[in-house]
């Protein structure tokens, strides 16, 4: 078998140029002309639908995430033991994680678009995107002025590495990736029942 | 179960609950919906993930692009103190996947906008006027702050609602069940009050 940690040439491990190669950015710009075409079609480029959501109401974006998440799973899993593609696994760290979460969370709901959503709400003409993207421009820069401090406090709390539920459940992946996308999809026809919309 | 998990399950699930009973109370399903099904999109996300891995070696991800806008923007005030900041050490400003594809995503959100008939072309939503008003100044400065507390969150817990709630959550990423969980206990958090209180 091929061992799919090794196999992908394009390795993550790229040369910090001031500019990426054009393959790279032109893979880029289409890339993120499918995501927002899709955000905006999805509803969630909408101030409504997205604080809905946070508000128990609207149930679209939880639907799209959700669906995401188990299409998403099983093709990402399917590449990856063909060693298609590398994994982006980020490293668990309690501390940041749930007290980032919980900001994030919090200034979600004030500004009523995540970042992705946002730039999908400031091409439909929701104009009100902008201000929270200074905004995140701002907040990006305020984590950055405190990152040297930081680094040495919060995020070394619980910080666990790179970790995966499989091996935090000792399941074999694949055998997670199945549990996983039936259990998402259940709860998805559970939701569609309850919620419509 | 603890007794201080039970009580904040039953809080999180009775609050609701009790607030919706009230009369005249904003509902967002009373403003349009989205305008294609939320399975179809989400799994459209889904399979851009696939793409997004296989072209690009890269998982979809928005927060990231204000991170570097603030690189950029600081290293024109200063570049010397900018290049000494830890993150920015880390993760230098640059012209590269993340930064296309955010900008792309606004063009995305844009066309599929335009196309749909749904382009809106406004400062405020009706939802935001119909409980706070009018005043464009009062929603600048939320959705700002709100941005400020979004994008500090997401650096601190290693992404946002594409980085880690959906790109992160499908690879089975610890990290992403954790954050994404809080990013939700904080938006409902701060939602319910927003609007009910």
């Amino acid at each position: 078998m091929i061992d799919p940690g090794k196999a992908v040439k394009m390795s993550s491990a790229e040369q910090p140029s001031p500019v990426a190669s054009p393959g790279k950015l032109i893979g880029g710009v289409i890339f993120g002309l499918a995501f927002g075409f899709l955000l905006q079609k999805g509803g969630v480029g909408k101030y409504h639908v997205l604080l809905g959501q946070l508000l128990l109401q609207d149930w679209t974006v939880v639907k799209i995430m959700m669906t995401a998440v188990v299409v998403g799973m099983v093709g990402i899993f399917v590449l990856h033991h063909f060693a298609k593609v590398n994994l982006h696994i980020k490293p668990t760290k309690l501390g940041p994680n749930i007290i980032g979460g919980l900001l994030f969370g919090a200034g979600f709901a004030l500004m009523g678009y995540c970042p992705g959503t946002g730039a999908a709400a400031l091409g439909q003409g929701s104009w009100d995107a902008l201000f929270g993207m200074v905004g995140l421009v701002a907040g990006s820069w305020l984590y950055a002025e405190l990152s040297g401090p930081l680094k040495k406090t919060v995020e070394k709390w619980g910080d666990l590495g790179k970790l995966t539920l499989a091996e935090v459940l000792h399941v074999p992946r694949g055998v997670l990736v199945a549990i996983m996308a039936v259990l998402l999809t259940a709860v998805l026809v559970a939701l569609e029942r309850f919620f419509p919309r | 179960m603890s007794r201080a998990t039970s009580i904040a399950f039953a809080v999180l699930t009775l609050l609701p609950i009790t607030i919706f009973g009230s009369e005249g109370a904003i509902d967002a399903r009373d403003y349009p919906g989205p305008a294609w099904s939320p399975y179809l999109v989400g799994a459209g996300i889904g399979v851009l993930s696939w793409l997004t891995f296989y072209f690009s070696d890269k998982p979809i991800g928005a927060s990231s692009f204000y991170a570097q806008v603030a690189g950029f923007i600081g290293k024109l005030f200063s570049k010397r103190h900018t290049e000494s900041l830890p993150y920015f050490k880390e993760n230098p400003p640059r012209i590269g996947w993340e930064l296309v594809f955010v900008i792309a995503t606004i063009a995305g959100g844009f066309i599929a906008a335009w196309t749909g008939g749904e382009f809106e072309n406004v400062w405020l939503n009706p939802m935001w006027t119909a409980r706070f008003g009018g005043s464009i100044a009062l929603r600048a400065v939320v959705a700002a702050g709100g941005g400020v507390l979004m994008a500090f969150g997401a650096r601190l817990a290693g992404g946002c609602t594409s980085g880690h709630g959906i790109s992160g959550t499908m690879q089975l990423n610890v990290a992403s069940w954790i954050a994404v969980v809080c990013f939700f206990i904080g938006g409902i958090a701060v939602a319910l009050p927003l609007f009910f209180l």
